[in-house]
């Protein structure tokens, strides 16, 4: 059976240039585009997160109140309970997921995670996305390929 | 792409039936999420296998909304719903969701009882041994030295790699519900040797005696190691399987610590340079007096009011020895009426807390004894609690901020003072 999400946000090929490229590895494949929000922060899923509304809840949390739905999250990787799968799973089920999940630290907490909310997901990038990608930024993924194209600033 | 076994290919291809196929397929997807290059094999197995709340099975309402629905679209995120076989790997449930006898006092509703009853019993059917808590590993299911499990729970899974020497990584949902049927995980992590030294030398210059010590001490060690592995030397006397319990909790909680040594205590680290793997520590770490003041402090910075509306003990679950100690605590006093005292434990061990009469002591009291769940797991508290107290650095972590309330962190001695009292009356300088 195939799990592939397929979103068809992607301007026609060659429409711009992006500002500059990342590659990385594959982790859940397809395609997709959107804005970027980029927490500097690990993630956590149970305790962490509120799924009716895709929105981060952890006291301390410098992104604390913001939605990630429909975002292309840029983040170090996932922390805390072993529900974490599970949470992002029921933002699945909302319609509060992220669009796509870009990342540094795999552990098994993101890896099923990332696979049960079928959003692509890429990791072990050739440049840190923590660097040079910020919050507001539009971004395409390609997971398939394992290519980010990042257009600085926002959508133009 | 991960490689499969023979047996692992049929189980892809379906030889073995529709629903081991769709395990198979999830766990395929997870090996190769992870870069995993093959599958470890498990016959020991610690999930949540179909329980969810109504609104979940309300989303799968034109699936029949039924344990069938929720374990094919949920537990395997398959695209359709099949029949789910007896499990195959001795699979255990963790925690749940209420207390099957004091729901009410919980606040739980009838509907929301009946739904806790039918998960339980659908679950039994599928062969789940419902251990219902945290701590499987006093409950029932004790795994040995080099035993390949799949385990959620990260107090559960730091205790299962440190203390017991046993092998999993903190699986999640799906792929201990995935496991149970196909009774494999990815080899990847924990499973391999190479994984399990240490990268951290954790120098420890102030006594650790009680769990609120080892409380304090896991806490620090998580934030500063997150998720790698800390080795821990100094003034660590060997300590209890409780002291094990509340300092793999609170590491796990703080940072995402999986497995910890403690040089000449725990089974992989005989002495440094076994638990070291022969290499030098990437960072050397001091816990001092000072470190140990600032850890109390972070772990309090939600405590200002002094007025105690709820103490709640047993996270993670209670073991017999800190039932005893909440007995004796409890002896002759009574529970203020300003608070309520909410204590959690296993089946099991509760079934010997009967037996020993503690139960008896905490009710007599004005306590409450439950098993099951915790306030965090269950989002439960006593109406109209503003302050709670707690002697688990992990709870202290969680639950104020998930429920909106104060909390403060102290001593099994000074929680249960407080649950007799109403009133906090604890400071670490007093300790010295």
């Amino acid at each position: 059976m195939s799990h592939s999400v397929v979103v068809t946000q992607m301007r026609p090929e060659s429409a711009l240039t992006p500002d500059f490229i990342l590659r990385g590895r594959k982790v859940v494949g397809g395609k997709v585009a959107g804005e970027a929000l980029v927490s500097h922060e690990t993630i956590s899923g149970w305790g962490g997160v509120n799924a009716a509304t895709g929105t981060i809840i952890e006291s301390r949390h410098s992104l604390r109140n913001v939605s990630f739905a429909g975002k292309i999250l840029v983040f170090p990787g996932a922390k805390g309970s072993s529900g974490w799968a599970g949470m992002f799973h029921m933002t699945r089920l909302t319609g509060t997921a992220p669009a796509a999940m870009l990342f540094n630290v795999m552990t098994t907490k993101i890896a099923l995670g990332a696979v049960v909310v079928r959003a692509p997901a890429i990791t072990d990038f050739d440049t840190d996305p923590l660097d040079c990608i910020n919050t507001g930024d539009w971004v395409e993924v390609d997971a398939d390929r394992g290519i980010v194209s990042v257009f600085s600033g926002g959508r133009r | 792409m991960v490689a499969l076994t023979p047996r692992e290919r049929g189980m892809l291809d379906g030889v073995e039936g529709p629903a081991v196929q769709r395990a198979m397929d999830l766990l395929v997807r997870y090996a190769e999420a992870l870069d995993a290059e093959c599958f470890v094999e498990t016959n020991n197995i610690a999930g949540v296998p179909g329980s969810s709340p109504l609104w979940v099975k309300q989303h799968y309402a034109a699936d029949g909304g039924d344990y069938r629905a929720i374990f094919s679209r949920f537990d395997l995120d398959s695209d359709d719903v099949v029949d789910v076989p007896r499990f195959s790997g001795i699979s255990c449930h963790l925690q749940g969701g209420m207390d099957p006898i004091h729901w009410d006092d919980m606040g739980m509703s009838e509907v929301a009882h009946q739904n806790f009853v039918a998960d339980e019993q659908s679950a039994v059917a599928q062969g789940a041994q419902m251990l219902k808590t945290c701590t499987p590993y006093i409950a029932g299911n004790t795994p040995v030295m080099g035993e390949h499990c799949a385990w959620m729970e990260s107090s559960a899974v730091v205790f299962c790699n440190s203390v017991l020497g046993a092998r999993t990584n903190t699986e999640g949902r799906h792929s201990t519900s995935a496991a149970m049927l196909a009774k494999r995980v990815p080899d990847w992590g924990y499973h391999r040797k190479e994984n399990r030294y240490g990268k951290h030398l954790i120098k420890v210059e102030t006594p650790i005696d009680t769990i609120f010590e080892w409380g304090m001490l896991g806490y620090f060690i998580g934030d500063q190691v997150q998720d790698e592995i800390p080795v821990i030397i100094g003034g660590i006397a060997q300590p209890s399987l409780s002291r094990h319990k509340h300092f793999g909790a609170a590491a796990a909680s703080s940072g995402g610590v999986e497995m910890y040594h403690m040089v000449g205590i725990t089974p992989e680290a005989a002495d440094l340079s076994m638990a070291l793997g022969g290499r030098d520590p990437v960072r050397t770490i001091i816990y001092d007096k000072a470190a140990r003041s600032k850890t109390y402090e972070t772990l309090n910075a939600l405590g200002q009011s002094l007025d105690i509306d709820y103490v709640m003990l047993g996270c993670p679950h209670a073991s017999l020895d800190q039932l005893s100690e909440i007995a004796d605590l409890l002896s002759g006093r009574k529970v203020s009426t300003q608070s309520a005292l909410w204590i959690f434990t296993s089946r099991a061990v509760k079934a010997l807390a009967d037996a020993c009469g503690y139960t008896k002591i905490i009710r007599d009291a004005g306590g409450l004894l439950m098993t099951d769940t915790c306030s965090a797991i269950s989002q439960s508290i006593p109406k109209g609690t503003n302050v709670a107290a707690f002697d688990s650095a992990k709870q202290v972590h969680y639950l104020p901020a998930m429920m909106g309330i104060e909390g403060h962190f102290g001593t099994t001695a000074e929680c249960i003072d407080a649950a007799c009292t109403g009133k906090w009356r604890a400071r670490l300088e007093a300790r010295g």
